[in-house]
């Protein structure tokens, strides 16, 4: 029996622990994580991106759904814990929820500092510490306005900047003279502060806030000597307490932090505290590295009686701002027994500085120009002599040894426990060994069986400089994954090559592009069919036996290997006569189950294979045609009933859905395609989580797209505005053809935008209508060939009719023969 | 023991496809490759029971519809991280006729009349 372990908290720091105990220890543990949060883990680290828009949420998932399942981790997202009964040694969430523990970890991590301010309780009051606030950051900026952000520390600067590029004004307070005066020097802090205001933020020092302004939300921020700010917002970064409510309540030794020992067990052996909630030898902890050693000790002390010590960590900072190069680690106070090399460049805006004490480096503050941090690090660390030295030490790791090197020898020189990856602990040796061993050849692969350069992703440049150390010629930065393993092309490069050297067919394509397997397999097989399809409308035949089962017999495989059937129901809408038509053949053929989709439609499921030509011609008769439910191809427009009917109804919501089904089915697409319009903003056919979405306003037409929900969950982003239907149609068709002609097989269309990006889309199907047309004129030509009912071919008789019949039976007395 | 039976012509079945024929043992998968060779199997994938006559055919393999298992046509292995293997049956053609027999003897003999 496995016994129970109880999470509380769905953190980076416990996340890594139960990477490191499932590494360890598989099965030993069946595990329950309870998170208040209602998603999965991600990491906050890259918050700050996110903020600025350089990544999107789906970009710094840690673990997804599937990570939780593969484990059997019961995970209770958006279920905040009220209680720890340590007799019963059970946790109790809200609304009830109970879990036994054998072992619990608290990781409830910290909350925000907000100052006890007068007003500091406005709506529009905010932290920066998960995903939450970065959305309601968003909804702000996407109006624009003021942002005042209070505390210039490592939070604060980064949400300031976010802010700015999302195109708000942002004030910065900062009680301090200087910006992040506990990691700078004051030479540093100023430069910073330069650096800032050139971005257009404004930063004001020695800001003591007096209080927020406003009647239900904010207004305004009041400084102590009568200055009025005007602010929309106001982001609260002055710090964070160590959220010890839940422990303190159990009755566990608190002080500023949850206590715990060197083997992370608080005063109950039973339970682990880790991350930022824990205090250990008096230090509370607020950076990713300390959390995850704590996360290993943890880990292993679960596993058994162990030697596996945390003994405290010194850590190194680097702010996240994209375009300002800043690293400070140690202790860089001034002080008798100390001396300190400097170094300034004011017109390249460099700025260096090392505090050596004992002839060791004890502090290290590097501004603009940041490569050598990890080498400074490293010694420091290491309590590395630095006399020999120090004539250069300043010039960094490249000047030693006389002449200057190039990077690539500066990382060949490092020792192979000199730490690459600061997050996560990784030293040079774990990274070029996995490439080795392993045969590594991408950047993801070493993230992936190395941790290097997977959370805050800043030593990404020396991690791919030791892949080309190590691999030599064969590491190529750019390397993509080959499509499949008959060939080392990627899909960009064949979809790239079949139309520059005119390829027509299967063959033609392995044999020119040298496959390595004589006829490919069952991925690249469908991929090359569907690229040659699209590209070569009307000239390729498209080839059955590339096809999946279900695009081949234009069903829906099921698990007992029947057949799922779904008849088109023109933008949801249905009449007596078709519904008449399904219940005669639902009854005719005996099929045992009846289902609405979530797409508006009617599915017939359990569908013998003998009979669907006999069901086709059938629903056929009725004036029904395939709805392409299997299809990577144009599946439902759902709609609603629009001006037609309803009172908030601004457009013929319904109609624009018919017809824009009507234009595009029968067409063939990299992955499927879900569509929907909405006749208001009210949005009740969902459109903002489809392929492409339509909601209608009084001034036209909204043209979203890129939306997710499934595996992913993705709101759309809008690509433009259009006045007519007219024009709508034509925008959404020529921005699928542009998919069409642009996608990599299964690439749904949200996929396609992250890798293209928005900018080359609008260029192609918004801003220039003259290309806009061309596009569209693309579609029109291939559905000339793709507009065929493929349930009329194919009903009782018709084509590919070997599919639907056995090819001979063996009667029983005959075999007994 | 003879044992044959004849189950059509290979012309009966698309080339890198499959057709099924009916049996007291159950449905049995009977495939033909880009180069036209013949190869019949139980109609069921090890894995979760798919019916592999639905699959896409490639060199001598077939992948599963449901779960993407790939399974050897020659010796009814499962290619890959699981293990598992399907019945086969021996096959031969007529080179005059074309005509497809099929055996339902032991496996044994299945997998020597493969390996020639």
């Amino acid at each position: 029996m496995p016994e129970k372990l109880v999470v509380i908290g769905n953190g980076m720091a416990p996340g890594r622990a139960l990477e490191h105990l499932f590494e360890k220890a598989p099965g030993q543990y069946e595990v329950t994580i309870f998170n208040a949060e209602p998603r999965v883990n991600y990491n906050r680290l890259m918050l700050s991106p996110v903020l600025s828009g350089e990544k999107t949420y789906e970009d710094i998932v840690t673990h997804d759904d599937a990570w939780y399942a593969s484990h059997g981790v019961t995970l209770h997202k958006g279920k905040r814990v009220e209680t720890i009964d340590r007799a019963a040694r059970t946790v109790t969430a809200a609304y009830g929820t109970t879990a036994p523990y054998d072992k619990l970890i608290v990781a409830t991590g910290s909350n925000p500092f907000i100052v006890p301010i007068p007003g500091s309780t406005l709506t529009g009051v905010l932290t920066y510490r998960d995903l939450d606030d970065v959305e309601t950051m968003l909804e702000a900026a996407s109006t624009g306005g003021r942002a005042v952000v209070v505390g210039g520390g490592l939070l604060g600067l980064e949400a300031a900047a976010g802010l700015k590029m999302r195109g708000m004004d942002v004030t910065v307070l900062h009680l301090m003279p200087t910006l992040m005066e506990r990691q700078l020097d004051p030479a540093a802090g100023y430069l910073l502060e330069r650096s800032l205001k050139a971005r257009g933020i404004d930063v004001v020092t020695k800001a003591n806030t007096h209080a927020i302004l406003g009647e239900d939300k904010v207004e305004g921020v009041k400084l102590d000597d009568g200055t009025v700010i005007d602010a929309k917002i106001v982001v609260m970064a002055v710090g964070i307490r160590p959220s010890t409510d839940l422990a303190k309540a159990a009755g566990l030794d608190v002080g500023r932090g949850i206590k715990v020992g060197d083997d992370m067990r608080t005063s109950d052996p039973d339970i682990f505290a880790l991350g930022e909630c824990v205090e250990h030898r008096g230090q509370c902890y607020g950076l990713v590295a300390p959390l995850y050693e704590m996360a290993e000790v943890v880990a292993s002390q679960l596993c058994g009686p162990c030697e596996s010590r945390y003994l405290g960590s010194v850590t190194s900072t680097k702010l996240k701002v994209t375009g300002i190069d800043l690293f400070s680690a140690g202790d860089f106070a001034e002080g008798d027994d100390r001396e300190e090399i400097v170094l300034r460049d004011a017109s390249a805006g460099v700025y260096k500085r090392l505090v050596v004490k004992d002839d060791r480096i004890i502090g290290a503050v590097l501004y603009g120009e940041t490569a050598d941090g990890a080498w400074f690090f490293d010694l420091m660390k290491k309590k590395t002599p630095v006399s020999e030295m120090r004539e250069t030490l300043i010039f960094g790791q490249s000047y030693q040894g006389g002449s200057p090197l190039d990077p690539i020898a500066a990382v060949a020189a490092l020792p192979g426990d000199a730490e690459i990856c600061g997050c996560n602990g990784v030293c040079k040796s774990k990274i070029t060994g996995a490439i080795s061993a392993r045969g590594l050849t991408s950047l993801d692969e070493v993230r992936a069986h190395t941790k290097a350069s997977s959370s805050c992703g800043t030593c990404t440049g020396l991690v791919e400089q030791l892949m080309a150390l190590t691999l030599g010629d064969a590491f190529n930065p750019q390397a993509v994954k080959p499509m499949c393993g008959c060939t080392d092309l990627s899909h960009a490069d064949v979809r790239r090559l079949i139309v520059a050297k005119t390829l027509k067919s299967i063959p033609e394509v392995m044999q020119e592009l040298e496959w390595k397997t004589s006829c490919g397999c069952a991925k690249c097989r469908p991929a090359l069919n569907y690229y040659l399809l699209a590209d070569w409308p009307g000239e390729y035949v498209d080839d059955d036996q590339s096809r999946f089962i279900n695009e081949r017999v234009h069903a829906n495989i099921q698990k007992d290997g029947t057949y799922s059937v779904v008849p088109r129901m023109w933008g949801g809408m249905t009449t007596s006569q078709e519904l008449r038509a399904i219940a005669d053949v639902v009854d005719k053929f005996q099929i045992p189950s009846v289902k609405c989709t979530g797409g508006q439609r009617i599915d017939m499921l359990g569908v013998k294979k003998e009979d669907l030509p006999a069901v086709w011609a059938d629903l056929n008769a009725a004036g029904m045609v395939s709805g392409a439910a299997y299809g990577k191809a144009l599946r439902t427009v759902k709609t609603c009933v629009g001006t037609d009917w309803c009172r908030f109804g601004t457009q013929d919501s319904t109609g624009l859905g018919v017809r824009v089904e009507r234009f595009m089915w029968g067409s063939w697409t990299p992955a499927k395609v879900k569509m929907a319009v909405s006749g208001c903003p009210r949005n009740c056919a969902e459109a903002t989580c489809k392929d492409v979405g339509v909601i209608c306003t009084d001034a036209g037409y909204e043209i979203h797209f890129a939306g997710a929900a499934g595996l992913d969950i993705k709101g759309t982003e809008v690509l433009t505005q259009v006045k007519t239907e007219d024009e709508a149609l034509e925008m959404i068709v020529a921005l699928v053809q542009l998919y069409r002609e642009q996608g990599h097989y299964l690439e749904r269309i949200y996929k396609w935008l992250k890798r293209v990006g928005m900018a080359s889309i609008k260029a192609a199907v918004v801003d220039d209508p003259a290309k806009r047309r061309v596009y569209f004129d693309r579609f029109i030509y291939s559905q000339k060939f793709s507009q065929r009912d493929p349930w009329a071919d194919r009903a009782s008789g018709g084509m590919a009719s070997h599919e639907f019949k056995p090819m001979a039976d063996i009667p029983f007395q005959e075999a007994a023969e | 023991m003879s044992d044959w039976h004849r189950i059509g012509l290979v012309t009966d079945i698309p080339r890198r496809g499959a057709r099924c024929v009916n049996s007291p043992f159950g449905r049995i998968a009977v495939f033909r490759t880009a180069e036209d060779r013949i190869f019949a199997t139980e109609d069921r994938c090890p894995h979760k029971g798919g019916p592999l006559s639905q699959g896409i055919v490639h060199d001598s393999s077939v992948t599963c519809p449901l779960h993407n298992a790939v399974i050897s046509l020659k010796s009814g292995e499962m290619r890959g991280p699981d293990e598992g293997r399907v019945r086969v049956f021996a096959t031969r053609v007529d080179p005059l006729t074309e005509v497809i027999e099929l055996s339902l003897e032991d496996e044994a003999a299945a997998i020597r009349e493969a390996a020639e």
